[in-house]
């Protein structure tokens, strides 16, 4: 439920500032979250010192610069370091983004600031708890359904029903979107969120699926797909380029066009 | 975000000012000393910049909510697109709020 101020724990309080790297003579200043969940402490935020001669370009590589050479303990995932897997989503600068993708130089002045994705329970450091949002995915039956005997070889697709899928095939589920959202941050326990909303899109524009009708049910609901109000965060945080606020926008002509 | 707040912000606003509204209509209905009165307040310099709130709202909350339709009916949601539809109904809102002042005055309304 919506909660207008944060609770007591989480208040970032402080934070340590590391050494410079000695001997470094270019150097880019990275403010990120820490929070442990084992010392009881609340979250802070830690200043570190990168060296950016010594350091690829990337949010992604100065933070591992940061875990190889001064702090171990910095905790966040990444996996692929090229936009392909989704793991390393974090806030920079004020935007949920990959980190692999973000360059520390197109953060215009000042530090690199560094955070979890917002709105959602911190496991630890920049790693956030994204339980429910792979339930709400898992919840849209992300799969092909069909009632039809399975043909002998693949199932078919024109061309141009293959074109319906762009634009929704290529999620990463990067979470990016939907915690950038104001009404998945109020109401994630029962709005599906951006993300599993363009998932949803992508199975009911299948040409081959064949449980359309039962899809949409499932989303009509008050809050699982119309707690959508067009507020278009999703769509200028998608590190893909995607636009999830359209395929909603989709998802809600058809639910309509469905009772013409 | 922000436009998708003053959008929700002059809704709001615009259930007060209907209440300003049906004031007016209610002394207009119950005579002529009901309605001085409320000629006299929305007169002031208060009264005046409270209307002139309500007719921007009014024009904000309308294009705002036009740009709302197209979105709903599936257009508009390109990047360039999503900033013209944004920029239009805020720089829109204020410059219709202007003119019907304008036009007020110069017909005399502003008296």
């Amino acid at each position: 439920m919506v909660e207008f101020a944060l609770p007591k724990n989480s208040k970032i309080t402080g934070g340590k500032t590391w050494p410079k790297p000695a001997g470094a003579t270019e150097v880019r200043e990275f403010r990120v979250y820490r929070w442990n969940p084992d010392d009881g402490k609340n979250p802070s935020v830690d200043t570190y010192y990168v060296d950016t001669n010594d350091c690829g370009p990337m949010v992604l590589d100065g933070l591992i610069w940061i875990k190889n050479h001064i702090d171990p303990s910095l905790t966040f995932r990444r996996s692929c370091r090229e936009g392909v897997c989704g793991s390393c989503a974090m806030n920079i600068d004020g935007q949920n983004t990959l980190a692999c993708t973000r360059s520390m130089h197109d953060v215009k002045d000042g530090a690199v600031k560094v955070n979890p994705l917002p709105h959602q329970p911190v496991v630890k450091d920049l790693v956030p708890d994204l339980t429910n949002f792979y339930a709400q995915y898992a919840s849209v039956e992300p799969w092909l359904k069909t009632t039809s005997p399975t043909p002998q070889k693949e199932w078919r697709q024109t061309h141009e029903d293959r074109e319906k899928l762009d634009g929704l095939y290529e999620c990463i589920l990067c979470a990016c979107c939907s915690t950038s959202c104001p009404s998945y941050w109020w109401n994630s326990e029962r709005y599906l969120g951006p993300a599993a909303l363009l998932q949803a899109n992508r199975w009911v524009s299948d040409s081959r699926d064949e449980a359309t009708g039962e899809r949409l049910d499932n989303l009509e609901d008050p809050f699982r797909l119309y707690r959508c109000h067009t507020i278009m965060n999703c769509a200028k945080a998608c590190p893909k380029g995607l636009n999830p606020a359209e395929a909603i926008a989709e998802l809600k002509l058809k639910m309509v066009e469905r009772q013409i | 975000m922000a436009l998708s707040i003053v959008h929700r912000a002059t809704g709001v606003a615009l259930y007060v000012g209907t209440l300003l509204l049906a004031w007016w209509l209610i002394a207009a209905a119950s005579g002529p000393a009901a309605y001085a009165h409320v000629q006299a307040f929305t007169g002031s310099i208060i009264g005046r910049l409270i209307v002139f709130g309500y007719t921007w709202a009014l024009m904000h909350h309308m294009l705002s909510g036009i740009r709302h339709f197209v979105w709903d009916l599936g257009y508009g949601f390109k990047a360039n697109e999503r900033e013209a539809l944004t920029w239009g109904a805020l720089i829109g809102g204020i410059a219709l709020t202007v003119l019907v002042w304008i036009i007020a005055y110069a017909i005399g309304g502003g008296r």
